[in-house]
């Protein structure tokens, strides 16, 4: 059996196999078990309905967050579009439910496959776009997609949306928040799991080449245009993936929560949370998500007070400066993320006492 | 010809993000009318030397931690480039850093950010003198000129500042030895009728030697050599290592090479 | 006919209106390449200023105006010395995402402090100003619009052009070291486009407040109508973006009059994506010259 590493001191790598191992240190996975443990095993029955609620609300942006961050983060396309795909997926898997009947094992990767259709057809622009022209064509996907979800009555229901039934999964009723749980984070952790093996391939090195000066990876014999597509469609795929799970999850969808608001929020996840990173990523969408929770409790605790003196409705808006103001604040103190704060504490604790 | 000193570099050492140390210790003295040529490898400082005379070492997050560098008597390490350029020092920054999208003209008159408002147009007719090729082309987009064309607008749109002190970085960078040149003798004209002071951070030592008065050699972030060109010219190390005209064709022992190394660091 | 030619009129003042509000961000752009996504707040909130001066605090409206040019001038440059500044050399989207914050900040700050219904100003634009023309009525809002859209086209196009402070904004722009090299005040150059920016933007919401009545949700959908308009005109041209606001509020008034109303919030944005699949740069776009 080879020696377990638990302590790692310094960057000796000799091998290539060994620069792309995901831990640096059998410390570092056996983290992750109990995390996991933790996860599957205690966490569900600890936690109160509106906790679990939160959590699995967390867990479905999380999926689509890191979707973005791969397009965003590894190859350098910005999107504004990612709620959309969020919503093509929702629909996708609402209509698949409803109107044909398929089962929820069934519909929601295939939502995600819808969604990531769609993603690629507002990908084509990236063919000769860049930059800020390709961040304003997923702009104007984004309200392109959100036009025809109103406007296709017949399909989408219009402003009325889609009922969708309850998941079930081999005869098992998924109705409650705590067996959505068990769906969304053996999803979550099957993706993130894809997401960070998808990028120690040949296909993430693209993307970071692409990233980083997509003139010389064109150079380097990459085909730019079709891994930029390919990224378009992974990204689109998760976020149809999660708009799916969304869908089952809140059993009735309306056009309205996939907005351009919702795709800010998700661009905030990634930039909050750290671009490049698919931890950053899940940091994000913890952080987004509790901060939409908590700033809905106060605007209520407030709003409640407020019905007796009057001033109940003025406070509402102050939720939407707060939040923008963390958005801010964070890029200007904190423009790395999330997930390079956690590396900082991570290594002062593993350095300390003697951190030079 | 021994004139007034115009820059006094005093054991100044420079540090990127506190902890890069490229400069270690680097003194010199630019006296007023000369040109100054600064020789040495890659990485040994030359452009960081540049740098922290006009004051472009605050973007890159470098400092100048200690010694001094005064201009007319005056410390200006660590100033803010604008304030730098104002007392008329003013960079020609390596590569060619052109305005891409702004014609050839409009180039040049970014030149005179440091008098703003005051008259151009003798000012660009003497550039246009210097530099008949950017007459021609003057309506054109600057992204669209040759490497020549944008080392003469680079040049000329410096010279638009009314330089007192002007730093050249790599001039000959990426031109046809014709052009190089072409671009030394034009710099030796300005120097001579424009009474302009120069420093000229070269790889080309052999063109930047034969017009400049006084040169150093830096090597590691130090200097390791000083003297008037001439002597830098005859001199055997200068000429086997910068040069490449060593005296004879034979091959060189690996004993001599260090015999160069042991003597360099005694220098 | 008259139902075509009362569409035409329509779709230019409302070109026009989307040219006006397309200045301020241009200008922001052309000096300092950021995408300003709270546009159409910083239109919101020069509007309301004005309104909270001419009609709530009284003052004469000449006054009201100046005041009001004073303070969208002064936000400008608060908003690039605080916000923006600390973000020169980060990552594209870092600043595309800031300025969204920035948007929400703006946003919930103007409803929590106006509300979201819709106010108007007292009338005092000269009723001479409106042209009646058979039976094609332009009403004096839209004169108005229109001359001062054509005075600042020009007023900025000759200062882009030919004043040496346009020239180095753009150097600004264009190469950062090499105009900082120069002594090109790049502080000075960043803070200044910012403050005339927000005086642009000022100046466009009044006017869309004097048409439309001033609403915070209406005006932050204006702002994000700008893309659409300069995108189609290219980015940093001026003359693009006034000529994109036309076509635009052309295409809205033509759909919205033959095709169905409901189309013509998203027209602009369906000629957008097949604008920048033929070309990239826009109508008048400045093509990137890339060199590896």
């Amino acid at each position: 059996m080879r020696k377990l590493q638990f302590h790692p001191c310094g960057n000796f790598n000799v091998s290539y196999k060994e620069e792309l191992a995901i831990f640096d240190t059998d410390f570092g996975r056996l983290w992750m078990w109990i995390g996991m443990l933790l996860l599957f095993a205690v966490v569900p029955f600890i936690s109160s309905a509106y906790f679990l609620y939160i959590l699995n609300t967390i867990g479905i942006y999380a999926i689509a967050a890191v979707g973005l961050n791969l397009l965003i983060g590894f190859t350098g396309q910005i999107s504004l579009g990612h709620g959309a795909f969020f919503g093509v997926g929702a629909y996708a898997g609402a209509i698949l439910a409803t109107r044909l009947g398929f089962p929820f094992w069934l519909s929601v990767p295939l939502a995600g496959v819808v969604a990531s259709g769609v993603g690629m057809i507002f990908g084509l622009p990236s063919a000769r776009l860049k930059h800020l022209y390709l961040c304003i064509a997923t702009l104007a996907g984004q309200f392109i997609v959100d036009y025809v979800l109103v406007q296709w009555e017949s399909l989408t229901g219009g402003a009325m949306g889609i009922v969708v039934p309850s998941a079930s999964l081999f005869g098992l009723d998924l109705g409650s928040d705590r067996s959505f749980f068990y769906v969304v984070f053996i999803c979550f952790v099957l993706m993130t799991w894809i997401a960070v093996n998808l990028i120690r391939t040949r296909i993430g090195r693209a993307f970071i080449a692409i990233r980083d000066n997509d003139r010389a990876a064109e150079g380097m014999g990459i085909p730019v245009f079709p891994y930029k597509l390919l990224s378009f469609a992974v990204s689109s795929f998760y976020a149809g993936f999660a708009g799916a799970l969304y869908a089952y999850y809140m059993m009735s969808i309306t056009p309205e929560p996939f907005n351009l608001g919702l795709s800010i929020e998700y661009v905030a996840m990634i930039i909050i949370g750290g671009l490049g990173s698919i931890p950053g990523a899940v940091f994000g969408s913890v952080f987004i998500v509790s901060l939409n929770e908590v700033l809905s409790m106060i605007t209520e605790y407030l709003m409640n007070i407020g019905a007796s003196t009057g001033v109940a409705l003025t406070i509402a808006p102050l939720r939407e400066f707060i939040y923008g103001l963390a958005i801010v604040l964070f890029i200007i103190f904190e423009p790395k993320g999330l997930a390079e704060v956690w590396r900082i504490v991570r290594s002062s604790f593993r350095l300390w006492p003697f951190s030079y | 010809m021994e004139g007034n000193v115009r820059l006094l570099i005093n054991n100044i050492s420079v540090v990127y993000s506190d902890v890069i140390q490229v400069l270690k210790g680097v003194s010199l003295t630019i006296r007023e009318g000369q040109i100054v040529s600064l020789l040495g490898s890659n990485g040994a400082g030359k452009t960081t030397t540049l740098k922290a005379i006009s004051g472009l070492l605050k973007p890159e997050n470098g400092r100048v931690t200690e010694g001094s560098i005064e201009y007319d008597g005056k410390a200006v390490q660590n100033s803010s480039p604008e304030e730098i350029t104002r007392k008329g020092i003013i960079q020609v920054l390596e590569g060619r850093q052109e305005f891409k999208y702004l014609t050839v003209e409009e180039n040049l008159r970014v030149g005179t950010a440091t008098r703003w408002g005051k008259p151009y147009q003798k000012d660009l007719d003497l550039v246009y003198h210097y530099f008949p090729a950017l007459l021609a082309r003057k309506r054109a987009m600057a992204g669209y000129c040759s490497g020549g064309e944008l080392q003469m607008l680079v040049i000329g749109r410096a010279l638009m500042a009314h330089p007192m002190l002007l730093l050249l970085d790599e001039p000959s960078l990426g031109l046809a030895p014709l052009l190089v040149k072409e671009i030394f003798q034009i710099i030796k004209r300005i120097n001579e009728e424009q009474a302009a002071t120069l420093m000229v951070v070269e790889q080309n030592a052999n063109m930047a030697l034969q017009i400049a008065h006084y040169g150093y050699v830096m090597e590691n972030g130090k200097i390791v050599m000083e003297n008037s060109a001439q002597e830098l010219r005859e001199n055997p190390d200068v000429k086997e290592f910068y040069l490449g005209t060593a005296a004879s064709g034979t091959l060189k022992s690996y004993k001599d090479v260090k015999a160069y190394k042991r003597r360099k660091r005694w220098l | 006919m008259e139902f075509f030619l009362q569409l035409l009129v329509n779709g230019l003042s409302l070109g026009f209106l989307y040219a006006l509000s397309a200045l301020g961000f241009v200008m922001i752009f052309k000096s300092s390449s950021v995408l300003n996504f709270a546009h159409g707040e910083l239109m919101a909130i020069g509007a309301f200023i004005f309104l909270a001066l001419s009609a709530w605090a009284g003052l004469p409206i000449l006054l009201a105006f100046v005041f009001t040019m004073i303070g969208s001038f002064t936000l400008g440059f608060i908003l690039e010395k605080f916000f923006l500044r600390p973000l020169i050399g980060e990552a594209l989207i870092q600043v595309i995402m800031l300025t969204l914050g920035l948007a929400l900040m703006f946003r919930g700050l103007l409803l929590f402090i106006f509300g979201g219904d819709i106010h108007d100003y007292p009338d005092f634009l000269p009723e001479a100003l409106t042209i009646q023309w058979g039976a094609i009525n332009i009403p004096s809002v839209y004169v108005a619009a229109f001359i001062i859209g054509i005075l600042f086209l020009i007023l900025f196009g000759l200062f882009f052009k030919y004043s040496s402070q346009g020239i180095y904004m753009r150097s600004v722009a264009d190469n950062q070291p090499a105009a900082l090299s120069l002594g090109v005040h790049v502080r000075r150059v960043f803070a200044l486009s910012w403050a005339i920016a927000g005086l642009v933007c000022a100046i466009s919401g009044i006017v869309l407040g004097i048409i439309n009545g001033i609403n915070v949700h209406e005006l932050s959908s204006i702002g994000l109508k700008v893309f659409p308009v300069v995108i189609l005109g290219g980015l940093d041209s001026i003359g693009g973006a006034i000529l994109g606001g036309i076509i635009i509020g052309l295409l809205e008034s033509f759909t919205g009059g033959y095709i169905s109303t409901s189309l013509r919030e998203i027209i602009p944005y369906i000629v957008l994506i097949f604008i920048l699949m033929v070309k990239p740069y826009g109508l008048f776009g400045l093509v990137e010259i890339e060199r590896v």
